[in-house]
């Protein structure tokens, strides 16, 4: 166990490229999927009073359809 | 081909395939990993350290494949104006930039046990350090713009120069003398790479390349939604009661944006 961590000793080059590597890999996917439940929340916010307002806005619209 | 591009149709496509992207993923990264870091031998000159391979190659071919995505979506936004093209190349670019960052650094860390040096001002090293700031460029280009399409006009046209770079990396080693080996994988002789460490390096680039689609599409996503938030903004449906007569959406016509506003 302690020889895989050393890694024939470039422990100190290989884990870091790993871990900088998966620290990237995730904050990307993170920052990605927090901005999306954001935007997604916003989006919803708009919708509901958008919906609120339709039906005074559209009445006319309606009656003819 | 244009019946595909409506992001619509996008949507209802990707949504079954994500989940199945992400196990793909998943499974790919996670053997990827046993193998390169465990089930994999050492190379008989450069010693363990070799498995940085695994993450280097991996990366640099991501940072290259995306950049190559990434101008072909610019020419087809500024050929067929296509929304979805130009999304593509959005969410592409962050996308490009961290795998080619992380190819330097791992180039870095790689280099200096082997080369004895973190960095050298070499053709394949520069070029590549130039496709970082291609993407930088880039990002901070398409969103200089308040109107949208402006932004997209200039970032596709940067996008479509840069391209020239692409080559130029590939072929570096072959052109100038460089400390950096040269090209093992593709080449005329087929992989110059042992079996044993074909597996991994393999396993790595596809988990990769689907780290990108699951994240691509989750940009996508991620853009539509800002694009209908502004279109609603802009529609001025909300003015009336003020939730959005704040100075920064005044200059805008709706009737500029008329993509934005159906």
């Amino acid at each position: 166990m302690t020889e895989f961590f050393s890694m024939g000793g470039y422990a100190s080059y290989i884990w870091p490229s790993y871990g900088i590597t998966a620290l990237a890999m995730i904050v990307l996917l993170l920052a990605t999927l927090r901005g999306l439940r954001n935007s997604r929340r916003e989006l919803d916010q708009l919708e509901t009073v958008l919906q609120a307002r339709r039906p005074r806005r559209n009445r006319k619209s309606r009656k003819a359809t | 081909m244009h019946r595909f591009a409506k992001p619509s149709v996008f949507l209802k496509i990707t949504a079954p395939i994500l989940p199945w992207l992400v196990g793909a993923t998943v499974i790919l990264i996670a053997s990827g990993l046993y193998f390169s870091l465990i089930a994999s031998p050492v190379d008989y000159q450069q010693g363990a350290t070799v498995r940085i391979m695994y993450l280097h190659v991996p990366a640099a071919w991501m940072g290259l494949f995306c950049y190559v995505g990434m101008a072909l979506c610019g020419a087809m936004s500024l050929i067929w104006k296509h929304p979805l093209a130009d999304i593509c190349a959005r969410a592409t670019a962050p996308i490009g930039a961290t795998f080619t960052a992380l190819c330097l650094i791992t180039g870095s860390l790689w280099g200096e046990p082997m080369w004895g040096t973190w960095w050298v001002w070499d053709a394949r090293l520069t070029s590549m350090l130039i496709l970082l700031f291609l993407y930088l460029g880039y990002i901070a280009l398409v969103n200089a713009f308040d109107d949208p399409e402006r932004g997209s006009k200039a970032g596709s046209a940067l996008a479509l120069v840069g391209a020239i770079n692409v080559p130029i990396v590939k072929f570096s080693v072959d052109w100038w003398n460089t400390l950096h080996q040269p090209a093992s994988i593709v080449r005329v002789d087929g992989p110059a790479v042992d079996p044993s460490m074909q597996l991994p390096l393999a396993l790595m680039i596809f988990g990769f390349t689907g780290y990108y689609f699951v994240v691509l599409i989750l940009r996508v996503r991620l853009e539509l939604n800002e694009r209908r938030i502004r279109a609603l903004h802009l529609s001025g449906m909300f003015d009336d009661n003020g939730e959005n007569s704040t100075a920064e959406t005044k200059p805008y016509d709706p009737s500029h944006n008329a993509e934005a506003s159906q």
